[in-house]
């Protein structure tokens, strides 16, 4: 094809042209997609606001995903019970998410641990609890599905009512939004109230302190270890809601390895959110609307010359898309996204040992 | 990464000399395996109506052993199996000299993988002599690109290579199957595949399958611990790992160093893809499965960075990856059970207090255990 001969403009009004047309369409893919990767994302935020570098959200997620959803095959025979009709709770369900929950925070344990007690280097600490979810996420896996247990179900999207949906512009926002399910729907709120509490708390002002002077923070009196435990534990209970989000909300089911990288596309979210909870929501839904148009291409190309060039593009360039756009996202920030100065660095009180 | 200077160490307590650069992994070896008995005698109880073994784990260990030091042919295996490992980890291991944390080698093995392929394909009717060097270089450039590409951003905008490696990682299965699926394709195939690469094929030296690359990986262990310490770039490449600052001060340029230093990581592990290709399947489907990856940065931890370290650390956990196929038929233990081994070896590794608290209980009283950070253990197995 000679390039020259396209009329470029042309093709940018015709990419446009297909965005808006899909947009309303796949915009409650792209929040769904995005769930996961915001919520590794705070985590990532309130680790690093701390000081302490979370490389292990990939195996957080991971663990928990696999813990909610055991927990949830191994109640359903005891608990039973009728789905609700909104979001289809089952006691089964909000046992295996409250399993996912005290998960998330016990692995973090761990790792706080390792980051904060032992002094341990931080990205290996995190990259050991990564190693382990897999193997034993596998190993386990591999000894239950010789039985092939009856899974829990999943939580339903609210079906909000047709008359708010079908607005005319507007109507794809409500459907965005309101179409999810509970973990999904919960995101936002999430996001808006840590950015509230980070920037106009105590808690908030004492964390970003620690992450950034911790020596001036414990003069002032705040205990650099006890919060930096709080926190990492804490931010275990979001990577539980985000592995809970996989095999509870999104699937039904768990499979290895099924977190894909979405731990860590959730810290370059968090960078280039520049360690912010609404940054990195920002830019999760970044990196899972390059996901969501990716998947359209490839499902339902569009017409004329500009469908034609998407087309002859290999398949799996559009598998691809997501992470490629994280490295370009990344490099493209040149020097404009300053981690918390006391990030990753081991806190030792002074005149003890 | 760490590239802080450890503060100078205290005066060296009897167990941290010599002998502790063996002792705590050696014992981290042990409780690790400790730990895996304990995880097999529970998971015993997830599968019930088979009744409870008390003995399955040295039955487990035992077929583990058979699987892959039992008969000539299995050593000859586990040498096989060691050899990616070898080749990843030196990967892994030149990149934490340089302050640099590669968890790409997956990637850019399977870069490896489809630079060997391409080539070796291309020469498949020459003669081995010009095959088998092309094919192999083809994979180390491959592996080279990939681990260029994370230098250079690293060196240019400071984008972390954790997270710029394993973004490539998935970017390298869906190169290697837009490859596989297009040109590379045997159109005749009902499936996709790439033709076999004949002549570049690496030649049987002993056993079943104990193919040459067993030999280029020792090669590769020689010239890489010849290339950090017996040369200028070896030093500036431990310098900028050590201390970027003090290497700038001195003349050297860092992001230079980077960015030699990444492609280096990508050449090793490319090499490895390569030797794996060449030398065992001699032909790919669209996925080419390894978990090479994480098992490198075990191997390199494990071997506190250095050459024969990851040599020694490559054959343990080869010798657990050959043998686990045995393990599971024999005993219906997934093998699956060697990456929790491997966890668990890197965590006591990384606690290592946990180690030492053992060790001083045994050989001192009156004590404290811990009267320095812990962590300058750590640095050591990372920076060297």
């Amino acid at each position: 094809m000679d390039l020259g001969q396209i009329p470029v403009l042309g093709l940018v009004f015709q990419l446009i042209g297909y965005l808006v047309d899909v947009l309303p369409t796949i915009s409650p893919i792209i929040l769904r997609a995005a769930t996961p990767i915001a919520l590794a994302a705070l985590v990532g935020v309130l680790c690093e606001r701390s000081g302490v570098v979370n490389i292990g959200i990939e195996g957080i997620m991971l663990g928990t995903a696999f813990i909610g959803w055991v927990v949830g095959v191994a109640l359903v025979p005891i608990l039973g019970g009728e789905p609700t009709a909104i979001f289809g709770l089952t006691p089964a369900l909000l046992g295996g998410l409250a399993a996912a929950l005290v998960g998330g925070m016990v692995i973090s344990f761990v790792l706080a641990w390792l980051a904060i007690s032992v002094r341990a280097d931080q990205i290996i600490s995190g990259t050991i609890i990564n190693i382990a979810a897999v193997g034993l996420t596998g190993y386990l896996i591999s000894l239950l599905s010789k039985s092939s247990p009856v899974g829990a179900g999943n939580f339903k999207p609210f079906v909000p009512p047709a008359g708010l949906t079908d607005l005319p512009v507007v109507g794809w926002v409500f459907a965005m939004f309101l179409e999810q399910g509970p973990i999904t729907m919960s995101v936002i709120v999430i996001v808006v109230v840590m950015q509230i509490l980070l920037f106009r708390s105590r808690w908030g002002l004492r964390t970003r302190a620690v992450g950034e002077h911790p020596k001036a923070a414990e003069t002032v009196g705040i205990s650099v270890i006890a919060l930096r435990y709080r926190n990492v534990v804490l931010s275990g209970l979001l990577g539980g809601l985000a592995g809970a989000s996989l095999t509870m909300e999104a699937t039904n089911s768990f499979q290895n390895n099924m977190t894909a990288g979405r731990g860590f596309i959730g810290l370059a979210a968090m960078i280039v959110g520049r360690w912010t909870p609404l940054g990195a929501f920002g830019a999760a839904l970044l990196f899972a609307s390059s996901q969501a148009i990716g998947r359209s291409i490839s499902f339902a190309p569009p017409k004329g010359q500009l469908g034609d060039i998407l087309t002859s593009v290999p398949p799996q360039f559009y598998d691809a898309l997501p992470y490629l756009v994280t490295i370009i996202v990344l490099a493209g920030l040149i020097g404009r996204s300053t981690p918390p100065a006391a990030d990753g660095q081991p806190y030792e009180r002074e005149g003890i040992h | 990464m760490t590239g802080a200077a450890t503060p100078a160490a205290p005066p060296e307590r009897p167990w941290t000399g010599v002998g502790t650069a063996l002792v705590v992994p050696l014992v981290s070896i042990l409780l690790a395996l400790v730990v895996g008995a304990v995880v097999i005698e529970l998971s015993q109880l997830l599968t019930p109506g088979k009744g409870f073994n008390v003995w399955l784990p040295i039955e487990a260990y035992r077929a583990m052993l058979e699987g892959s030091l039992g008969s000539w042919n299995n050593i000859v295996n586990t040498l096989v199996v060691s050899t990616p490992l070898v080749l990843g980890g030196l990967s892994v291991a030149f990149g934490f000299k340089g302050g640099l944390f590669n968890i790409g080698a997956q990637g850019q093995f399977l870069m490896g993988v489809l630079g060997a392929v391409m080539v070796g394909v291309a020469l498949r009717d020459t003669t081995p002599v010009i095959a088998i060097p092309g094919a192999l270089i083809g994979g180390v450039v491959g592996g080279a690109i990939w681990g260029f590409i994370p230098g250079v951003l690293k060196a240019v905008s400071g984008a972390h290579e954790v997270v710029v490696t394993i973004m490539l990682n998935y970017v390298a299965l869906s190169v290697l199957a837009a490859a596989v699926n297009g040109p590379l394709r045997v159109q005749a195939a009902p499936s996709a595949v790439t033709l076999t690469v004949g002549d570049a094929a690496l030649p049987i030296l002993f056993g079943r399958n104990g193919h040459t690359g067993i030999i280029i990986a020792l090669i590769a262990v020689a010239i890489v611990g010849w290339l950090l310490y017996r040369t200028t770039f070896g030093f500036e490449v431990r310098t900028v790992g050590a201390n970027p600052d003090a290497a700038r001060y001195a003349g050297m340029r860092p992001r230079r160093i980077i960015v030699l230093t990444m492609s280096m990581c990508g050449m090793l592990a490319g090499l490895a893809g390569a030797i794996e290709l060449l030398g065992i399947t001699h032909k790919t489907t669209a996925s080419y499965a390894t978990s090479v990856g994480f098992d490198s940065i075990a191997v390199a931890l494990l071997g506190r960075s250095s050459p024969i370290g990851v040599l020694l650390s490559a054959l343990l956990f080869g010798l657990m990856r050959a043998g686990a196929g045995q393990m599971q038929i024999q005993t219906g233990i997934p093998s699956e059970l060697v990456d929790v081994l491997q966890a668990t070896v890197l965590f006591f590794l990384v606690a290592n207090v946990v180690v030492k608290r053992l060790l001083v209980r045994r050989s001192r009283t009156g004590d404290t255990p811990n009267a320095r950070p812990p962590d300058r253990y750590v640095n050591e197995a990372v920076t060297g």
